[in-house]
């Protein structure tokens, strides 16, 4: 019986964002947020900055009030709560360290608001500073430490209280690029080890994609798409996705034609028909995008069948990127269409990469292109 | 100390530039302090100017230098100083008290203030400077007398029967120089508010921190430099203040002002007064020089971050 309402209450959300609405003023910053979030997920929210994506973290944080919408944690309405009440804690972007207080000092600053016993307290901090390879630098002061050290110390500070969810505002956006790169992996394997149900908010789709084990884009105050890494990348579902995470060529054009084994999209860009092997759930005549990423565009000098997914151009532009080049082929329409060939394809065909100037042929399979409807 | 090291890393022309400040304090307060201390080992004489010269060239080339510790030794014995210089301490504490107290929380909120109205509210803190400050001393002697502007309208609506003593007594001593010198403690507490990151009070929030212990835990250590200027910039100047004391303080007043007045003019004892003087300066040097100290180590503070 107890096992039994354990088990319904563990198949819950952990945290559970209900039609979450943010307004100052006329503008609204979060417009209708609806977001569910299991036990130990690593959740990227992902967006160009001023989509929102700070203030919904502000919100969970209590920092912000939400205009309307519920915020459920653990079984707990904390929408009204606030941020020195809730279980939550969050490491900001800048850090935030405390200037006059020592590295410990810092880490222990929200155990000492839980009145924790003085022993405890010390073994806790002792725990985090071992916890992020800084127990050298317990004595130090925030501005004699770098800024990789610093951002150790505020995940270390955010941590020491065990919050039932930890909050990352754009946590590496503060370090240069090398060191982000490093610092990833390190993070997410901390947080791993803590097990600690965390949302991360960034504008970086690599570190996002590195790092969550989820990721929600958002544009303009809403989410537009929640799933894996590999999801939101293999199956954008709308313009904005697509273009945002990678690169992407983007046809528009009426569908003609919509079998359950294929559609055709009449692209007038293209200057032919797109092809797909799979059939869409909507009227004929409809107009749909169909988005094509650069890796799946094969370039070809000799003339490929002529039909549909192929087109004539010119290059317009190479892009060198040392194991791959990106080929910007002009089409007859003017459209530019991004190809990403790898150095070897030319190599193994025993042929002359195109240079400038070059006629090439561009051509997918019928199974790479996506079709988006908005 | 560091001035020579200091002068060394910097360029010629910029020597130059800071020599002029040098110059300046040299010429119009070390060279003056030099004068007063001179005169304070002289004795009373009728003459002009009314004290004896130091050294005197006599007969045969021997020069005799006479230095009279008389007025040192009279202010040791004559507890009377030691009263005036610890009631002149002990008002100026209060002042810069009273001045803390009260300037903190409206720094507080200026700095808080968005910046639109913030120079507004700055503009009158610093509004009563347009004016002289005599004048101002003399307003507040018009508003608090016995037929003076408040006792009239208490009595006029009946409030009161007979004036309220709010005149020549400790209320309107302090209440003209916590008046006067508040906007010294309003400006650099101000300076230090502002430049406060506030994302170090979410931050304390959020890790569980109510706003009362927020304001005792980051803000007021963080303000501690705006404090401590704030507080001398009061403290030094109310020491020695004698205008507010003298007209607006009561009969029983013990200020050090009021005696250097007194020995200078009324006795026209020069030597006394500069010996009195003197021992003031020596008094203030401690507060200033903790002051100094502190400024110093703040700034390497700064060039290590």
């Amino acid at each position: 019986m107890v096992d039994a309402a354990k088990q319904s209450a563990s198949e819950k959300p952990y945290l559970s964002i209900a039609n979450i609405v943010k307004k100052f003023g006329d503008t609204t910053a979060v417009d209708g947020v609806t977001l569910d979030i299991q036990r130990k997920e690593i959740f990227a929210l992902l967006g160009s900055s001023g989509c929102g994506k700070s203030t919904l973290l502000r919100m969970l944080a209590g920092m912000e009030r939400p205009s309307s919408g519920q915020i459920i944690l653990d079984g707990q309405d904390i929408t009204k709560l606030a941020p020195y009440d809730r279980p939550i804690n969050m490491m900001f972007q800048s850090y935030a360290l405390f200037p006059h207080m020592s590295v410990a000092d810092n880490i222990a600053f929200g155990l000492k608001q839980d009145k924790m016993p003085k022993g405890e307290i010390d073994a806790r901090v002792a725990e985090m500073l071992d916890l992020v390879q800084m127990r050298k630098y317990a004595n130090r002061k925030p501005y004699q430490l770098s800024g990789g050290q610093q951002q150790r110390v505020a995940l270390a500070r955010s941590l020491a209280k065990r919050p039932k969810l930890l909050l990352l505002d754009e946590p590496l956006g503060a370090l240069d690029k090398k060191l982000r790169q490093q610092t990833q992996l390190e993070l997410v394997n901390t947080l791993e080890s803590v097990g600690v149900t965390c949302i991360m908010v960034t504008h970086d789709q690599e570190e996002a994609m590195t790092m969550a084990t989820r990721i929600g884009i958002m544009s303009e105050g809403q989410l537009l798409q929640v799933g894996t890494p590999a999801e939101i990348y293999d199956y954008p579902n709308c313009r904005f996705t697509a273009e945002f995470i990678g690169d992407t060529n983007l046809f528009t054009g009426p569908v003609v034609v919509d079998e359950p084994d294929r559609v055709e999209i009449e692209a007038a860009e293209l200057g032919g028909r797109i092809w797909i092997d799979h059939g869409i759930t909507g009227p004929k005549g409809m107009q749909v995008w169909a988005s094509i990423r650069p890796e799946d565009v094969r370039v070809d000098r000799d003339p490929v069948a002529a039909g549909p997914n192929a087109a004539k151009g010119s290059v317009a532009e190479i892009a060198y990127f040392g194991s791959y080049s990106v080929y910007h082929v002009k089409l007859g329409s003017g459209k530019v269409l991004k190809a990403m060939v790898p150095v070897n394809r030319w190599h193994e065909a025993n042929l002359e990469p195109p240079t400038w100037g070059d006629q090439v042929y561009v051509s997918w399979r019928a199974d790479m292109p996506v079709v988006l409807t908005r | 100390m560091n001035i020579q090291r200091l002068f060394k890393r910097l360029k010629p022309g910029r020597g130059a530039v800071i020599s002029i400040p040098y110059f300046w304090l040299l010429l119009f307060f070390l060279v003056p302090f030099f004068i007063v201390l001179k005169i304070s080992f002289a004795e009373q004489d009728l003459a002009i100017p009314p004290f004896t010269s130091l050294m005197n060239l006599e007969e045969g080339g021997l020069l005799h230098l006479t230095l009279n510790l008389g007025n040192f030794d009279f202010i040791l014995s004559d507890d009377f100083y030691a009263k005036t210089y610890l009631s002149s301490l002990q008002t100026a504490l209060f002042t810069t008290l009273m001045c803390l107290l009260l300037g903190y929380p409206i720094a507080y909120a200026i700095a808080r203030t968005d910046p639109a109205r913030r120079n507004v509210l700055l503009m009158l803190v610093m509004l009563p400077f347009w004016t002289s400050f005599l004048l101002r001393v003399y307003a507040w002697m018009g508003l608090l007398n016995e037929n003076g502007l408040i006792n009239s309208f208490l009595l006029g609506i009946g409030l009161i029967d007979e004036p309220l003593q709010l005149f020549h007594n400790d209320f309107s001593l302090y209440l003209v120089m916590v008046y006067a010198y508040l906007p010294f403690m309003i400006l650099p507490l101000f300076s230090h508010l502002v430049k406060m990151d506030g994302r170090l009070l979410e931050a304390a929030s959020d890790l569980g921190a109510g706003p009362i212990k927020a304001f005792f835990t980051i803000t007021l250590p963080l303000s501690k430099n705006g404090i401590i200027a704030g507080s001398m910039m009061v403290f030094i100047p109310a020491v020695g203040e004698f205008v507010i004391p003298e007209l607006v303080g009561g009969p029983d007043t013990l200020m050090i002002g009021k005696v250097l007045w007194n020995e200078f003019f009324d006795n026209n004892n020069w030597p006394m007064a500069a010996a009195v003087a003197t021992v003031m300066v020596l008094l203030l040097i401690v507060p200033i020089a903790f002051l100094h100290r502190f400024e110093t180590r703040q700034l390497e503070g700064k060039g290590n971050e």
